[in-house]
Order: C-alpha cells, then sequence, then structure tokens
C-alpha cells in the first residue's frame, strides 16, 4: 500500500475524510442558505429566479456543484464504513449505560441524524434538483428573455403542509448533527486550542440553531403566504 | 448496607457467560468498593463456590488494574478508579450491577478480568524513547518550558486503565494513545522518533481493532486521571504531519 492510502484507510485518515467533507457541506449550506433567502424578497421571485438561471450558467458553478454531490458521497460511504467498523469494536453491548452522563446525545447518534439527513436529501434532490434539470418546467419573462420559472415550483411545493413539515423536522434533524459536527470537525482537523476552542464551541452552537432555522423559516413563510 | 450485586459471570474466554445476583449483607459505608467484593468474594468460598475474579493491584489509584464497568459507567459514579470508590456512593438496598470491560481488542479471560495486553502492543509499537540516556543529566541541561513540561506530565498520569475505551461507545482507545504520544512528543527527548512513534502507535492501535474517534468526549468525563481530549487534536496532529512528511513510504 502507498503512504496515501495507507493513510486513509487508518481510523484517523477515515476521519479527516469525514471532517474535511463535512466542514465543505457546512461552508456550502452558507451559500446555499443566501441564495434560497431570495425566495422571500418581495418581487414574486424575479430575483431568484435570475440567480437560479446565472447558478445553472457558471461554469464554475458547475464544478463546484460536481464536488459538492461527489463530497456528499464520500462523507456518506466513509460515514457506513466508520460506524460499522465502530460497532464491531464492541461485539457485546453493556447491559446497563449511563452515556447521557458522559456525552451528548447528539455525539452518540451522528450515524441515525445523517441518515435522517440523507433521507431528506434524496426528496430534496428529486422535488427540486431533478425537476429544474430534466422536469417540465413552467417559464417567465423578465425584460423579454424567458427564464424557467423555478420560482413557482418552490411555491408549489410549499403550499403542501406535509411537505413543510417534512422539511421543518428535517432541518432539526440537520441542527443536531451540527451541534456536534461543527466543533468536532475542527477536533479531528487536530485543532484545539485553549484560546480558539471555546469560540469554535460557540460558533458552532450558534450555527447549529441559526442556519437550519433560517433554512426552515423558507418554506413557513412561503406556506402562510399561499394560504 | 444490604446490595443486590448483578454481577457478570463467565468461565472462560470461550464461554458464553450471563449474570448472575447476589444479595449481600453488612456491607459498611466506609468499604471501599472492592473490599466489599473481597467480602462477597470470602462467602462465597466458604460456601465451596468460585469467587468472582476481577483485577486489582495497588488500590491506591496508580496501576489502573481494577477495571469494572458499575451501574453502566467505568469505574462506577465517581470519576476514580474502583479501588478510591466507596460504597458511601450507593444507596442502601440498591441493585448494583458490575459488568466487565467490553470491547473486542479487551476479550474477557474470567469473570469481570479482561486481556487489556493491547495496550502493551501499541506502547511497544513506540510509545517509549530508544536513545541511551545516560546517568542522571544536571537540571536544567535540558531547558523545559514550565508550560509544556505541565501538559507532558499531565499526559504522563495516564495509567492505561482503559476506562476511555470502556466509556467510548466506538470502544476507541484515542484517548490512551494520544496521551502516550503526547507525553513524548511533547518532550525533547522525544523528538528522535516522534514521527515515526505517530504512525506505529495510531496503526498498532488499528490493528488491536479498537474503534475511530467520534469525538464524544465520554473517554475525558469518565477518566480518572483527567486526561484531556487535547491529546487526541495532539496526536491527530502528529500523526496528519508525520503522514506528510516522515521518511517512511
Ligand atoms: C448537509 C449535510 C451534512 C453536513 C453539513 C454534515 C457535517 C458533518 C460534520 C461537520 C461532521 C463532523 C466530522 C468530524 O467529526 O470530524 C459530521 C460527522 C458525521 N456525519 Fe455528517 N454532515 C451532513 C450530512 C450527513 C449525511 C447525509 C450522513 C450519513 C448518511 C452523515 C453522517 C455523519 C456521521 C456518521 C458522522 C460522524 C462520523 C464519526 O465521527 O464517526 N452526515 N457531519
Ligand atoms: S486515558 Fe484515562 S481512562 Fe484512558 S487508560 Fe489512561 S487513565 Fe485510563
Ligand atoms: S487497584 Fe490500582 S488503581 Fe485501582
Amino acid at each position: 500500500m502507498s503512504w496515501v492510502s495507507k493513510t486513509l484507510s487508518s481510523t484517523l485518515g477515515r476521519k479527516l475524510i469525514m471532517a474535511l467533507t463535512g466542514l465543505f457541506l457546512i461552508l456550502f449550506l452558507v451559500v446555499h442558505l443566501i441564495g434560497n433567502l431570495q425566495l422571500l424578497l418581495p418581487d414574486n421571485g424575479e430575483s431568484f429566479n435570475l440567480y437560479a438561471e446565472s447558478m445553472a450558467s457558471n461554469p464554475l458553478i458547475r464544478v463546484v456543484s460536481i464536488g459538492n454531490f461527489a463530497f456528499i458521497l464520500l462523507h456518506v460511504i466513509y460515514s457506513i464504513l466508520l460506524s460499522r467498523y465502530n460497532k464491531s469494536s464492541r461485539p457485546i453491548e453493556y447491559a446497563v449505560s449511563k452515556a447521557s452522563t458522559n456525552s451528548s446525545w447528539s455525539s452518540r447518534n451522528m450515524g441515525i441524524l445523517g441518515t435522517i439527513i440523507l433521507i431528506f436529501l434524496l426528496v430534496h434532490l428529486k422535488g427540486f434538483y431533478y425537476e429544474i434539470k430534466f422536469g417540465e418546467m413552467p417559464v417567465v419573462d423578465y425584460a423579454g428573455v424567458t427564464y424557467k420559472n423555478v420560482f413557482a415550483i418552490v411555491a408549489a411545493a410549499y403550499s403542501n403542509l406535509l411537505y413543510v413539515a417534512f422539511y421543518v423536522v428535517a432541518m432539526g434533524f440537520l441542527g443536531f448533527h451540527l451541534s456536534h459536527g461543527f466543533a468536532s470537525a475542527f477536533q479531528t482537523l487536530g485543532l484545539n486550542h485553549v484560546k480558539y476552542s471555546p469560540l469554535i464551541s460557540r460558533v458552532g452552537f450558534g450555527f447549529s440553531i441559526i442556519v437550519p432555522a433560517l433554512f426552515a423559516l423558507i418554506p413557513i413563510v412561503m406556506y402562510i403566504q399561499s394560504l | 448496607m444490604k446490595l443486590t450485586l448483578k454481577i457478570w459471570r463467565q468461565k472462560n474466554a470461550s464461554d458464553k457467560g450471563g449474570f448472575t445476583t447476589y444479595p449481600v449483607d453488612n456491607v459498611s459505608k466506609d468499604m471501599s468498593f472492592l473490599e466489599m467484593l473481597d467480602v462477597l468474594n470470602e462467602d462465597l468460598t466458604e460456601k465451596g463456590d468460585d469467587p468472582v475474579h476481577f483485577d486489582h493491584d495497588c488500590r491506591e489509584g496508580i496501576c489502573g488494574t481494577c477495571a469494572l464497568h458499575i451501574n453502566g459507567k467505568p469505574h462506577g459514579p465517581l470519576q476514580t478508579t474502583t479501588c478510591q470508590l466507596h460504597m458511601r456512593s450507593f444507596n442502601d438496598g440498591e441493585t448494583i450491577t458490575i459488568e466487565p470491560w467490553r470491547a473486542k481488542a479487551f476479550p474477557i479471560l474470567k469473570d469481570l478480568v479482561v486481556d487489556r495486553s493491547a495496550f502493551d502492543r501499541i506502547i511497544q509499537a513506540g510509545g517509549y524513547v530508544s536513545v541511551g540516556t545516560g546517568g542522571i543529566p544536571d537540571a536544567n541541561e535540558i531547558p523545559i518550558p514550565k508550560t509544556i513540561a505541565d501538559l507532558a506530565m499531565d499526559a504522563a498520569q495516564c495509567i492505561a486503565c482503559g476506562a476511555c475505551v470502556a466509556a467510548c461507545k466506538n470502544a476507541s482507545a484515542m484517548l490512551f494513545t494520544s496521551a502516550k504520544v503526547s507525553q513524548l512528543a511533547l518532550l525533547p527527548q522525544g523528538q528522535v522518533e516522534r514521527k515515526t512513534r505517530a504512525e506505529k502507535m495510531v496503526a498498532q492501535m488499528d490493528a488491536e481493532g479498537f474503534g475511530a474517534c467520534t469525538n464524544t468526549g465520554a473517554c475525558e468525563a469518565e477518566c480518572p486521571k483527567g486526561i484531556s481530549i487535547s491529546n487526541i487534536a495532539r496526536m491527530n496532529r502528529e500523526y496528519y504531519s508525520a503522514a506528510l512528511s516522515s521518511q517512511n513510504v
């Protein structure tokens, strides 16, 4: 084995991949959120549709989006590898365990939380990404130019209470995933320091509440607007 | 005090094992947990039964031998070793469940005794300094800043009890291994073999079948010596930088 594959197949190497892909996904969440918040602008979706078009036609964004899918895939594959390996390291569980006295619930359930996020992602991609790329799209004219009316299918989806509820609940689970994952990724990278670690924990805590809450706000507001 | 003990009994490594319940009377609040088990074992021996096998040695909190999982926590309700735990930490009439450390890398030998030689092999892989040190050097011949010396001494407090592995949901040995890597990485004497040490000790840790780290922090919370998970971050740094820059292709 070369030193690269030896390093990356060690437990620490696999964790490194989890942390780097996780941090990339965190960055992606921020960019995605800024884009999505334009759905709430009071212009009937014009700025959101223009933004969607500019994203779809920008070659750089297409490269980043392929990378993003690859990183999600890597994150999921390594989460399965690690979870299975970790399970096999304790073949017989304790009859009595008071794990809640020594660690947070999120930190012990990253696999379950991740699986729920994955289910959400699949539904989300089918509903929006797939439809926009390959489905029959309504169109809209701005200053004589025709654009895909992405806003219209988002608004249609968010007029469905069940979909909105699913979205909001999924964001809750994302929050729990991040409440451990954000700071954990820094620890994995070896970035633990008396001066900065408390700050990283606080930023992570804030991030895990604010970002999922803003994501969840969009379908809630659009549902109310649809009434 | 009257207590009910639910103890894991297992004849040998290949036996399936199971819990046996023992009522015990006349337990004093001032007894240590191990003394309470001594009393139980005297009774069992007098009755001609096989006494409960458990590991212990110094009984003063320095050797790390007394590995027992008590009521769902390594070393019981306090952050200390089992030998330093006293019966006043329990209530009269309580049922106490006693289990061995559970980890693939710590196979059960008998009852509550597990084989922790996996730790020895991790140390043998690189947890030493192999240069001859000669006689005792003059004090202050090798200057070490106090803050660094303190960090190294904190890491060196690890007594290899295995509570970190027992507490971790992944049965990971990261806290133990990182303490052993750190105590040498921080000091001048450890520099020569620094990179190779990190690589070899991590490789051995993986080969023994300990799980990977999820940074739950359970190890630090249960460690009787208060070893900090900042050592784990240090080991990660040591390992990644060794992977990038050591001569071992
Ligand atoms: C937007 C989506 C996601 C983000 C931002 C995210 C972020 C993160 C971060 C930052 C970590 C911490 C890495 C570390 O401890 O070093 C992490 C860990 C983890 N993630 Fe995700 N994740 C996402 C989706 C998923 C999905 C879809 C799955 C699985 C199906 C998943 C499963 C896991 C697991 C199991 C861990 C813990 C790994 C371990 O420490 O052993 N995540 N995630
Ligand atoms: S790090 Fe703490 S819990 Fe782990 S073996 Fe050392 S002393 Fe025991
Ligand atoms: S018997 Fe030595 S630490 Fe408990």
